[in-house]
């Protein structure tokens, strides 16, 4: 009666389907069979669809059969259980079984062969306690969807709680040719199969209960039969036609309730659920026996091997094991497949595991698998359409998939494409169509993701932007208002300093905050005022005149601007000195010594600047405007360097009436000095080891090595003494005098090397940039047009601007502090001598980069004129220029110091320091003269080469021949005062 | 009431402007890549040509005629044309900015779509009332988008299709254009006006 | 004479009229800004990363809007280029090499133990995408990078690496059929030598 009733249900059809050759009988000749275990077990973390798991244990642990190794990550994610016991043997990348042949994270797990259970906790109360508490025991036993997706089970019985349910389907289709292990399973585990879905249906409460099942697995629909009447079960039996592909959720929806799944929609959304059978078990299995998903029925199967057969196997078992249990005969392997031959992937290497979705095994030979036909023309023939079970319009897919037309494709429902492979397997043209589907699919998910993430940036961009408005918008009304509240009690000050101290003295932060916010204003008006600068050059160059005109009118409202600020700046900060200083003297430093700073910058400004001009002024030399300015910036010049020593004047007069913590800025110092002592060790060791290997090479660069040595050394020991001193000096401490400097010089140096050092990368990456623009073979015209060349300039410009801010911040102090600390200005003459050799380095590597140049441009071929016409030869003489001037310096700075320091120092150690200068100063001087003799032999014999440009070469002869002399005197002079040196001692 | 629709249909059927007087060629091919584009121009022109012949049959009868100055009719016509089209282009630059954009360079380019001066010169060769003139400026705006939006259509699966190499791009749209027109000749014997 | 100066009068007379309509016109239906940039903006990478030679996307769109070339973008590569020219109807070219090449998609990495704390990366961040404090370690949030290179200039440790993303078994995609190949049969006999351009 029951069965008569099963009969009954009734059956739908759907669109479209194949019937490909089944070859299914292969697979069940043999019982289930059951593999040994394998050497070790590789468990992906990524099994399921959603975020990869969350390893629990870690390398070395022992776990037991069925323990959770893996938790889940997110809500589509799921847990992982060990399959056997064992110990971790691993945890890392590994081979896949995916369908790019990617690695992913894995734990691997060495079977200790004892298969011993953990405790088992079956829900024997599943019928009593709510559903949501079944749900999430469903989830820690790492159960998912067997079909293929891998859809964690208890989030689809979630979402099945959206409609009331009016069927649930259990999928026993099975309908991709040569898969047998869900009709294996239904065969071995009827019982458990009823009820697990009893389980299901207690969880989901449908109307009607329905096995889909094809006609072709008569031994399992009698089995089911035979159970189900057994137990006069609710649960409904639909056999239904064989036709691929029956077994997709969709097409098995609408084969037994006639509905189809809406376009963009689930099953639930139209009252249904599926589940596969292989899922029903496993729920099963989780319930009333405790047992995690652990292994699953998989079929192995193909012409390769010799035995195919269902076998149950752990997850994790590597595929190369199973072909081995299953008689494997690689000579017939042509290809190896994972899951069908219609919806599988090919797998490059048999060593990835099987994982909770592998369903087959097909080790197919040449005859039963061949290559794929190349791809011919569509003939539009429209067999696609007539197979396609999803009622899609193929070959239009196929022609926007083609001309990467995404958006039309999604208009035509691509994403409504099971990938089934029907319209493929009858393409006569033997177009891939489903790979053509795939890729499309793939990169408007690519598309999507990307969108969403610009999206995200976009925001965060505009959120950004709006803040920074909102700051700078805050930060210009407390301007505004405290440039009010100052000027206000500016005036009030004036009246009311003599009677009240206190408002004046919280008055004094206020200015130093105004002063601030004025230079900042400054900085950006120069800053605008130097890209109208360079736009004024860049038009000059290009002569554009409405242009120039222009500019130069904005350039000078700039400089008004600026002018009228640094106007105001004064005037703060002379305000700001004059009222603390009466009481409270600490405050006053601080500004001081800002403003000096500030001032000393603007030198270097107005230095770098008039250099600018002037250079301008060699190239235009008729241009009146120009000599104007240049006039104009001098005095600027002289102005601000007065202010300069004016400033510094007041700052040490404010320090020395200061008494500002001498202790602690020793202390400080102290550990400056120790660092640099072990900087400086470091350099020695450094340099000795240079030596050593030069040494072994015989290379001719060993006296320079050596030399270098020396100076280290030299600094070493100096700075150790200096580090001596202080230390024996800090407890008696003349502290009112020096030390405060000493500390903000060493601030300021700090900073300045910094900046040094930035400038430096700056230069080294313009000439790189060069560099790579010579290697592209363009030529010097287009290097000059390109904007590295200026930027280049400018970057040296601001280095030797910095340079020299440092060697007169280095020598003014030393000059006011000479008296008062010897051993302070010691160490900053040290540091003005290390500066300026910096400098010669420097000024020679230009030299030698010039010349290289030069040659470069002659190997290049070009005649003289050319290179004269280039700027290197104009750069050369600049940089020797410079050589001498820097040497000359150092020179004079050298004598200056030892004088000082010999008078006042009685100890035999400072006086080797200067001896020594003297001596590098020396040979520095002899390359000079060596240098310029060697300019005037080019030059002499260029002038054989190119007599046309004779009274070109003269002059130059002329003037390299002046400065030899000065040099030749120079160093004449220096070996006097060496001489004279040595005899005094 | 017969006689307006006659108009109607020998208009947009058989006497087609584009594919039997072959006037407006220009948009026609230039237009035609896109579906969603030439319904855009194909909008336009509509607006375009149905305004134009009612302006310039009011323009010929109450200024042109009573002062005697038919003589003025085509540069009077062209300033009418040219004014409309201004119209046109600054009401879809607001309505919309898209189609503005796609139509580009072809929008301002209808004043000189010679299917526009066509219409206005016929309705007064032929005659025209003021409601024929309308009718008849509309019927032609229509048959103009009916066979663009068509022609567009195809070409855009043509577009997607594997054309032999020597026929790719235009070359496949002049023969499918000549196709078309000789399909349209069918319609030769439905209507005579 | 009379007829000359009847018909000049005419025609100032229509012009006048139409003049008026069209004034009248321009006032009516003035547009606001231009809708269209929006549009553009939204197919741009976002990566504000300034290759164009725009301080961001958003110019970068407006002046595309006004004329300007749509292959200045290479974070968004020929993909993008392609959108634009499908929203504009212009012609899609190739990518401008002077303003840098397509690459894959990287992230910036910070090699932390060199960072030396300076808070210069996370000022040149146009998408605060950098983690970090003053003297205190830096570390970039790789979700929210979008690769724009412009932390690596400032750095004057030169510590920031710019890491290519490896393509994970999560973000594989399937490569595209190599399509008819040019060797086997052909429908027609011309396409044999010449190459399909689907």
């Amino acid at each position: 009666m029951q069965a008569a009733k099963l009969q009954t249900a009734q059956v739908f059809s759907f669109h479209g389907g194949i019937h490909p050759p089944e070859n299914k009988t292969q697979s069940l000749q043999l019982p289930l069979g059951k593999p040994s275990l394998p050497n070790e077990l590789i468990l992906p973390l990524g099994q399921h669809i959603g975020q990869s798991s969350r390893p629990l244990v870690k390398v070395g642990d022992k776990v037991l059969k069925g323990e959770t190794i893996a938790i889940n990550n997110g809500f589509l994610s799921s847990f992982l259980h060990a399959p056997t016991s064992g110990t971790i043997a691993a945890i890392e990348e590994r081979l896949i079984a995916h369908p790019s042949g990617l690695s992913d994270l894995c734990i691997i797990l060495a079977p200790d062969g004892n298969e011993t259970w953990t405790p088992l906790e079956p829900l024997d109360n599943w019928q009593d306690i709510s559903k949501t508490d079944v749900l999430a025991y469903l989830s820690e036993m790492g159960i998912i969807g067997m079909g293929g997706a891998g859809f964690p089970t208890q989030v689809k019985l979630q979402g099945a709680h959206k409609n009331p349910l009016t069927h649930f389907i259990i999928n026993a289709a099975e309908c991709e040719p040569y898969i047998t292990a869900d009709d294996m399973l239904i065969r071995e585990k009827t019982l458990e199969l009823v009820l697990g879905i009893e389980i299901l249906q207690h969880l989901v409460e449908a109307d009607n209960i329905v096995i889909g099942i094809e006609d072709n697995k008569p031994t399992a629909i009698a089995a089911l039969k035979a159970i189900l009447s057994e137990r006069n079960s609710q649960i409904q039996i639909a056999v239904v036609p064989t036709k691929y592909p029956s077994g997709g959720e969709k097409q098995l929806i609408q084969l037994l309730t006639g509905k189809e799944v809406p376009s963009g929609q689930y099953p639930a959304d139209i009252g249904v659920l599926c589940q596969n059978v292989g899922t029903c078990v496993a729920v099963h299995d989780a319930i009333t026996l405790g047992k995690p998903l652990i292994s699953r029925f998989t079929t192995l199967t193909g012409d390769a091997l010799k035995a195919p057969q269902n076998v149950e196997v752990l997850f994790g078992t590597p595929v190369a094991h199973l072909l081995e249990y299953a008689d494997f005969e690689p000579k017939k392997l042509s290809r190896l497949i994972m899951g069908g031959p219609m919806m599988g992937y090919t797998l490059d290497s048999a060593a990835v595991p099987i994982v909770k979705t592998s369903n087959c095994i097909l080790a197919a030979s040449k005859k039963e698998l061949p290559a794929p036909a190349p791809e011919q023309a569509c003939i539009r023939c429209g067999m696609c359409e007539q197979a396609c079970p999803a009622s899609l319009l193929p070959q239009q897919l196929l022609w926007f998939s083609k001309s990467q037309e995404f958006e039309k494709a999604e208009h035509h429902n691509l994403f409504d494409c099971i990938e089934c492979g029907a319209c493929s397997y009858v393409c006569p043209s033997s177009i891939p169509l489903v790979q053509y589907y795939r890729h499309s699919k793939s990169s408007i998910r690519e598309a999507r993701e990307a969108n969403v993430k610009s999206d995200l940036a976009k925001q965060r961009f505009e959120a950004r932007k709006a803040r920074q408005d909102a700051e700078a918008a805050e930060k210009e009304a407390k301007r505004l208002a405290r440039q009010k509240a100052s000027s206000n009690k500016a005036t009030d000050k004036k009246k009311a300093a003599p009677e009240k101290a206190a408002p004046t003295a919280a008055a004094a932060p206020a200015t130093t905050d105004e002063s601030k916010k004025l230079k900042v204003d400054i900085a950006i008006g120069k800053s605008k005022l130097k890209k109208l600068q360079k736009q004024l050059l860049e038009a000059q160059e290009n002569e554009h005149v409405e242009e120039i005109n222009n500019l130069q009118l904005q350039v000078t409202d700039q400089e008004k601007a600026i002018a009228s600020l640094e106007e105001q700046l004064a005037q703060m900060t002379s305000a700001a000195p004059d009222a603390p200083a009466t009481n409270t003297a600490k405050a006053s430093p601080a500004p001081v010594s800002d403003e000096l700073k500030k001032a000393k910058v603007d030198v270097a400004l107005i230095g770098v600047k008039l250099k600018k001009l002037q250079k301008q002024l060699v190239e235009t030399p008729d241009d009146q405007e120009l000599k104007d300015k240049v006039s104009a910036f001098e005095t600027d010049l002289k102005a601000a360097q007065d202010t300069v020593s004016k400033l510094s004047e007041s700052t040490q007069a404010s320090t020395n009436t200061a008494a500002a913590e001498p202790k602690a800025a020793i202390s400080d110092e102290l550990k400056k000095l120790k660092i640099d002592a072990a900087i400086a060790k470091a350099a020695v060791k450094k340099v000795e080891k240079a030596l050593k290997k030069a040494e072994e090479i015989n290379a001719p660069e060993i006296e320079a090595i050596r030399q270098q040595l020396q100076e280290a050394q030299q600094r070493a020991d100096e700075l150790e003494k200096t580090l001596a001193n202080p230390e024996a000096a800090a407890p008696k401490a003349a502290p009112v005098k020096a030390e405060p400097e000493t500390n903000v010089d060493a601030d300021a140096a700090k900073k300045r090397k910094i900046d040094l050092a930035i400038a430096k990368a700056g230069i080294k990456k313009a000439e790189k940039n060069i560099q790579l623009l010579k290697e592209q073979g363009k030529d010097e015209a287009e290097i000059n047009a390109s904007e590295w060349p200026s930027k280049l300039k400018e970057a040296q410009d601001k280095l030797a601007g910095l340079e020299k801010e440092q060697a007169s911040e280095a020598t003014a102090p030393s000059v006011a502090t000479v008296t008062s600390a010897p051993i302070a200005t010691a160490n900053i003459d040290a540091d003005a001598a290390k500066k300026r050799k910096i400098d010669l380095a420097i000024a020679k590597a230009g030299i030698k980069k010039a010349e290289k140049n030069i040659q470069l441009l002659k190997d290049q071929g070009k005649d003289e004129s050319e290179i004269e016409a280039s700027e290197w030869p104009k750069k050369l003489i600049e940089a020797q220029q410079k050589l001498a001037a820097l040497e000359a310096e150092e020179s004079t700075s050298a004598t200056s110091v030892s004088t000082p320091v010999e008078k006042t120092a009685a100890n035999s150690e400072a006086k080797v320091e200067p001896e020594m200068d003297l001596a590098t100063q020396i040979k520095k001087e002899k390359i000079a003269v060596a240098l310029a003799k060697a300019q005037i032999n080019k030059l002499n014999k260029r002038l054989e080469s190119s007599p046309e440009e004779a009274d070109n070469i003269k002059q130059e002869i002329v003037a390299t021949e002046q400065r030899l002399q000065s040099a030749e005197t120079l160093l004449e002079k220096l070996i006097h005062s060496q001489t004279n040196m040595q005899e005094n001692r | 009431m017969t006689e307006y629709l006659l108009i109607l249909v020998s208009t947009i059927l058989v006497n087609n402007f584009v594919l039997v007087q072959f006037l407006g060629l220009c948009p026609f091919m230039g237009v035609s890549g896109k579906l969603e584009t030439s319904i855009g121009m194909a909008m336009a022109t509509t607006f375009v040509l149905t305004l134009s012949s009612l302006c310039s049959y009011l323009t010929y009868t109450y200024i042109l005629q009573p002062f005697g100055l038919e003589y003025l009719q085509t540069i009077s016509f062209i300033l009418v044309i040219a004014v409309v089209v201004q119209f046109t282009e600054m009401v879809v630059h607001k309505t919309s900015p898209l189609l503005y954009r796609v139509l580009g360079i072809f929008l301002p380019l209808i004043t000189t779509n010679c299917a526009v001066l066509g219409v206005a010169l016929q309705n007064i060769s032929k005659q025209n009332g003021f409601v024929e003139s309308i009718l008849y400026g509309f019927g032609a705006a229509v048959g103009f988008s009916f066979v663009l939006i068509l022609f567009s259509a195809m070409r855009e699966r043509i577009n997607v299709a594997d054309v032999p190499t020597v026929f790719k791009g235009s070359a496949i749209g002049m023969i499918t254009a000549g196709l078309m027109a000789l399909a349209f000749m069918g319609f030769t014997a439905l209507v005579q006006i | 004479m009379l007829t000359v100066l009847l018909a000049i009068g005419i025609l100032v007379l229509l012009s006048l009229i139409f003049g008026a309509i069209l004034g009248y016109a321009n006032v009516r239906f003035h547009v606001e800004g231009d809708p269209i940039v929006d549009q553009i903006d939204a197919l741009l990478p976002q990566t504000q990363c300034g290759q164009c030679g725009h301080p961001g996307c958003r110019p970068y769109a407006e002046a595309i809007a006004n004329g300007e070339a749509i292959n200045h973008c290479p974070p968004g590569g020929q993909a993008t280029i392609q959108a634009l020219a499908d929203l504009l109807d212009v012609e899609a070219v190739p990518l401008d090499g002077d303003h840098g090449t397509e690459s894959a998609k990287r992230v910036a990495v910070i090699r932390e133990d060199e960072c030396i704390g300076c808070t210069k990366c996370i000022q040149a961040c146009p998408v605060d995408a950098i983690l970090g404090a003053a003297k205190q370690m830096h570390t970039v949030i790789a979700d929210e990078c979008t690769g724009c290179d412009l932390c690596v200039e400032p750095c004057p440790v030169d510590c920031i690496d710019m890491v290519e993303v490896g393509v994970t078994a999560k973000t594989w995609s399937w490569d595209k059929p190599q399509g008819i190949a040019a060797t086997s049969l052909n429908v027609i006999a011309t396409d044999r030598q010449a190459e399909v351009t689907h």
